[in-house]
């Protein structure tokens, strides 16, 4: 039990380093399909553990230069009003439906990471022959 | 500023950080490459996760022993995942991820 959770845990951590998503999105279901915890609890969970990674992660990557700390503290105190009507949305709504509706945001996030793919790498080099190679 | 409040609203109701909303949009609206957008994404998600959590800790949902069990090993891979990106295309493993997450978000419905 507590030896799959750090899996999840340490491959959670590896995907949001490489792709800049994935703390939460798998945190969530590992801790309602691991440890047995309710949509709410899990979510509720997740965001905490998310904190420690996030941390880590800006520190990393500020090293590598690519943080933009004006724009970073903007974004993340604009939101700050946005995350507690989030959190009331969430305590208002059934577990069964919260349940559902973060079902179809994993979809969602799985059919944008595959059109993130398409486009970035996947343009065909039959379809542009004039930008071939 | 449309941006954080989306993220802030996302987050909240999900327990998800908000990198998949801040990302696509920093890109997309204000001309970022991928990789400074994950950058500046992880780093105001510091904000937006601590906050959200401190909301929810309001509410009882909190369970901290839980948290550290899967955030502390994450911050191990959140360094080696870090280092790889500097280092190899992110196209199969976001190809691997979102199949991932469409066999666990079928667990969970049906579970």
């Amino acid at each position: 039990m507590s030896a799959a959770a750090i899996a999840i845990g340490v491959a959670a951590g590896i995907v949001a380093g490489l792709l800049g998503v994935g703390g939460g999105v798998l945190f969530v279901p590992g801790l309602v399909l691991v440890l047995g915890l309710g949509q709410h609890q899990a979510e509720a969970t997740s965001l905490l553990a998310i904190v420690p990674v996030a941390i880590v992660g800006t520190c990393t990557q500020d090293r590598y230069g690519n943080v933009r700390r004006d724009d970073a503290l903007l974004l993340g105190g604009l939101s700050l009003a946005g995350a507690g009507a989030g959190v009331a949305l969430a305590n208002a709504l059934s577990g069964t439906v919260l349940r559902d509706a973060f079902a179809a945001l994993m979809v969602l996030v799985a059919a944008q990471l595959v059109r993130r793919v398409l486009s970035s790498g996947g343009a065909s080099p039959r379809s542009s022959p004039a930008h071939d190679g | 500023m449309v941006i954080g409040t989306l993220a802030g609203l996302f987050s909240g109701l999900f327990g998800v950080g908000g990198g998949s909303v801040i990302v696509p949009l920093l890109v997309l609206w204000l001309g970022y490459d991928e990789r400074s957008a994950t950058a500046t994404s992880l780093a105001a998600i510091i904000f937006i996760a601590a906050f959200g959590a401190a909301a929810q800790g309001l509410y009882g949902n909190v369970n901290v022993l839980d948290a550290a069990l899967i955030g502390l090993p994450a911050v191990g891979g959140v360094v080696i995942g870090t280092w790889l990106q500097q280092r190899l295309s992110a196209r199969w493993i976001s190809l691997l991820f979102a199949a991932v997450l469409v066999a666990s978000a079928v667990e969970l419905v049906l579970r």
